[in-house]
């Protein structure tokens, strides 16, 4: 069969690719997971394995097999009309979009889906917008078998029933097209025309062929100026409007100067205009912008795609409590909300008393009570006690992503980024240039010079290579992130990673993470109904010490406790049958002699202000967070801020330094006021924290990441989530948003360099408008292809994926 | 020269059918999926006796 197996001292799966032990073996070759093997016998049994043989690994992981009941929806008529796109009395044709496809095995395997189902008839694959439209026998195969057949094989369709968003976006797209063949036909056509007179000296055009001429060359330009270089025109229109001068506003000028010039010569003058000229320009220019398009698009494909970021929720199943991924939440799942977190998909309150604040979603702030049975929708932030929720419609990552997005919750935009300012000084410094060129050829007598200098210089000064390289690189960058575990919100968040000075770091959860294992309990011996209330009081708060006690109790079946209090930064605490029962800090529970237990936190546990006593977890600190932290505290100025005592305040203080501060028993509120008084004096901040706990702090710092550890940490008031593995590579990636700077520092300089030179022959009039049209979009591409290059390099330098 | 102005119908006809075929192809989403045409022309159908539908 030709698939290798065994690579080096690496078992490598066959199917997938991902790296595997060699548990599971077949067909001489190894897989990751029962279900890669299961399609990779398939396909063998039925002969498709060349679909191993166009590419590399290019099967996808398949960790649970499709249960037949999550697609039944789909048999029903109603639903199953709105798929179909075609139907007769045999056979039904049905579009999917597969956002699984990447390569020609794809392609292969699809279309050869009549093989591993003699029900399908066909199937076409249209790989630009990772669709595939099957016909299939409708007697003999119901549209979820169809469907479970995809999903058995690694493409799930993405089922929605709101339209095809591609469809849009193709008509633009089309008619772009249609003005490019447009524009070069008359351009061909015009230069047909125009051959005598670029023969005029040696021959002679008799005067009414001369005229047929020049009215078939205007005839033929009216097409190229008012269909396909319009939209030139409507951009510069829309700009003027609003009264800002945008970089179509020169080359819309220079198009009306040579067509008007062109027109007032042939009726009025005695030459025969410039019209292959004009039609040169337009159709270079829409190739520029077309091609120029086609690379951005293609470079930045998959963005909508990597920007979904990890978050796992906690399902109850068979009545334990267990994370899961958010994309494999399915209807039905109970799912457990604690306190502070975000909802992640519409649901019917099962159990608890919810308190819903939808300000992500409404902006009104003030929270709504749901009584069990009602519906709660994604977005809202549960405020009260733990609640459990039965989710009633998969999760929509994008969805969250939008939240996200939605710049509501964060207007930190401070002035416009030196970019702006530059393009909308530049077309006002080109107009005045152009004044000055306009007055110095008037003056030399050489009005005919005077129309080809400017309409060079209207089109080869373009700012647009200089706009474009701001938003390409940070978009690269922002991928390179999220390939390496950072997933940013926005790309002005990259902007501001490489202006930061100051680093927030919070302690726990953060540089340590907290493990059941690390627990030890100390003082009085519980009795199991005490377990269970520690249990339960624990499993209210999502601190990553409470989780690590509620992990830890997780045999004991919880016990209801009533009047549930959090205090943020210092404990719970609830009643149960007329005893107080408190769990947190030393001061909050009473005690006096505080254990200083180095590497550790403690938990004291109270029942009535008598603390019983204390559970004390070891700060496993992450793996290489000292290196971290020494290479960081060479360059940025850090700060640790934690809400625990002062245990560790001397390693902490050795490990960063003399001239950092560290600041211990800190609540939420005083940590925000922290962030807040190193922004007066001047700092730009980042704070790296736990999404929930230290989301007022994250909110307040320039640049807020929150750390995830397969936990729902979401919180929309961060700029970006890191994963917990990556966070010692945090320095490498501060490195390379710093170097993203200097990428457009760089692109910057060569594109004003660009302008100046060109604009040097322009201004000389020795620069035909035709070659500054194909010089322009010439230059875009270079900056594009600079700052891809670049930044792929200096990424491999420092050791990130990309 | 007036063989020119022959010349220039004749090509503006030739080059206009290439125009409407262009806006034909189009329409039809020609340009859109170069992708998939390009490899799918490379699949061999291999007649295995075990498979034959």
């Amino acid at each position: 069969m030709g698939v290798e197996v065994n690579t080096g001292k690496k078992i490598i799966c066959a199917h997938c690719g991902g790296s595997c032990d060699a548990s599971i073996k077949a067909y001489e070759s190894f897989f990751c997971c029962n279900g890669c093997k299961v399609v990779y016998g398939l396909l063998q049994e039925k002969g498709l394995c060349d679909y191993y043989e166009f590419n590399a690994h290019p099967g996808q992981t398949i960790q649970s097999l499709v249960s037949k009941s999550k697609y039944e929806y789909l048999d029903n008529e109603d639903i199953r009309s709105k798929l179909i796109v075609f139907k007769d009395h045999q056979q039904s044709h049905v579009n999917f979009y597969l956002p699984q496809m990447h390569c020609s095995s794809c392609l292969y395997l699809l279309e050869n889906l009549h093989r591993l189902n003699s029900k399908v008839i066909s199937a076409r694959v249209d790989f630009v917008r990772k669709e595939v439209l099957i016909a299939f026998f409708h007697a003999d195969l119901l549209l979820s078998e169809l469907v479970v057949l995809l999903a058995s094989i690694g493409y799930e369709p993405h089922i929605s029933f709101s339209g095809n968003e591609g469809d849009a976006y193709r008509m633009t797209d089309r008619s772009r097209i249609y003005k490019l063949g447009m524009a070069g036909f008359c351009f061909a056509n015009i230069m047909m025309m125009s051959l005598p007179q670029y023969f005029a000296g040696s021959v002679k055009v008799e005067p009414s062929i001369a005229l047929a001429l020049k009215y078939g060359m205007l005839a033929l330009s009216l097409p190229v100026v008012f269909y396909s270089g319009a939209e030139f025109f409507i951009s510069s229109w829309n700009s003027l409007k609003e009264k800002y001068l945008n970089i179509d506003v020169p080359i819309a000028l220079a198009i009306a100067i040579t067509f008007i010039r062109s027109v007032y010569e042939i009726f009025w003058g005695s030459g025969e205009g410039y019209f292959d000229s004009l039609a040169g320009i337009i159709f270079f220019m829409l190739v520029g912008r077309l091609l120029q398009d086609n690379v951005y698009k293609s470079l930045s494909f998959d963005r909508d795609f990597k920007s979904f970021f990890p978050i796992a929720v906690r399902c109850l199943i068979d009545e334990e409590v267990s994370s899961k991924p958010l994309d494999q939440v399915e209807p039905d799942d109970v799912l457990v909300i604690r306190p502070d977190e975000i909802i992640p998909v519409d649901g019917i309150l099962s159990k608890g008393k919810a308190y819903i604040d939808y300000s992500f979603v409404t902006g009104e702030s003030l929270p709504v009570e749901v009584a069990i049975g009602e519906l709660i929708y994604a977005g809202g932030k549960q405020t009260g006690e733990k609640i459990e929720v039965i989710a009633i419609k998969s999760v929509s990552q994008s969805y969250l992503t939008n939240l996200w997005n939605k710049n509501v919750f964060k207007d930190k935009s401070k002035s416009r980024s030196y970019i702006d300012i530059f393009s909308k000084y530049f077309t006002l410094i080109l107009f005045v240039l152009a004044g000055i060129t306009a007055v110095y050829w008037l003056r030399e007598g050489r009005p005919d010079m005077l129309w080809s200098a400017l309409t060079s210089m209207f089109i080869i000064a373009c700012p647009c290579a200089l706009l474009l390289t701001a938003t390409f690189t940070y978009g690269r960058l922002m991928r390179m992130f999220g390939k390496n575990g950072l997933y940013i919100r926005h790309h002005d968040v990259v902007e501001k990673m490489s202006e930061i000075d100051y680093l927030v770091f919070d302690k726990t959860g953060t540089l340590t993470n907290h493990s059941p294992a690390g627990l030890t309990y100390h003082g009085r011996g519980l009795e199991i109904w005490e377990k269970g209330l520690i249990h339960s009081l624990a499993g209210q708060s999502s601190h990553p010490l409470s989780r690590a006690i509620a992990e830890h109790l997780k045999e004991s079946p919880a016990i209801e406790v009533e009047s549930y209090k959090n205090h943020p930064g210092k404990g719970i605490e609830g009643w149960y049958e007329n005893k107080h029962v408190k769990l947190g800090s030393a001061e909050f529970t009473g005690v006096k002699a505080d254990e200083h237990v180095f590497e550790s936190s403690i938990v004291y546990y109270s029942i009535d202000n008598e603390v019983k006593g204390w559970f004390e977890i070891r700060n496993a600190y992450r793996p290489g967070v000292s290196e971290m932290i020494r290479y960081l505290k060479k360059k940025y100025k850090i700060a640790i801020l934690s809400g625990d005592h002062e245990g560790e305040k001397e390693y902490l203080n050795q490990l960063i330094g003399a001239d950092n501060q560290s600041l211990f028993t800190q609540s939420p509120q005083q940590k925000f006021e922290f962030i807040k008084s190193l922004q007066q004096k001047g700092h730009t901040i980042m704070m790296i924290g736990d999404g929930l706990n230290d989301a007022g702090a994250l909110k307040q710092s320039d640049v807020g990441i929150a750390i995830s550890d397969s936990v729902n940490n979401f919180t929309p008031a961060a700029d970006g989530i890191l994963e917990g593995s990556a966070l010692t590579g945090l320095s490498r990636l501060m490195k390379l948003a710093t170097a993203g700077r200097y990428i457009i520092y760089l692109t910057f300089f060569v594109s004003v360099l660009y302008n100046l030179v060109g604009l040097w022959f322009a201004v000389q009039g020795i620069l035909y408008p035709v070659v500054a049209a194909i010089l322009m979009p010439a230059s875009s591409l270079t900056i594009i292809f600079l700052t891809y290059t670049l930044s792929g390099l200096i990424g491999k330098k420092l050791n990130l994926k990309d | 020269m007036s063989v020119l102005i022959g010349l220039l119908v004749v090509s503006m006809l030739i080059s206009g059918g290439f125009l409407i075929a262009f806006f034909w192809s189009n329409k039809n989403g020609q340009f859109e999926d170069q992708f998939s045409s390009a490899n799918r022309i490379l699949f061999e159908d291999k007649i295995k006796t075990k498979n034959k539908n």
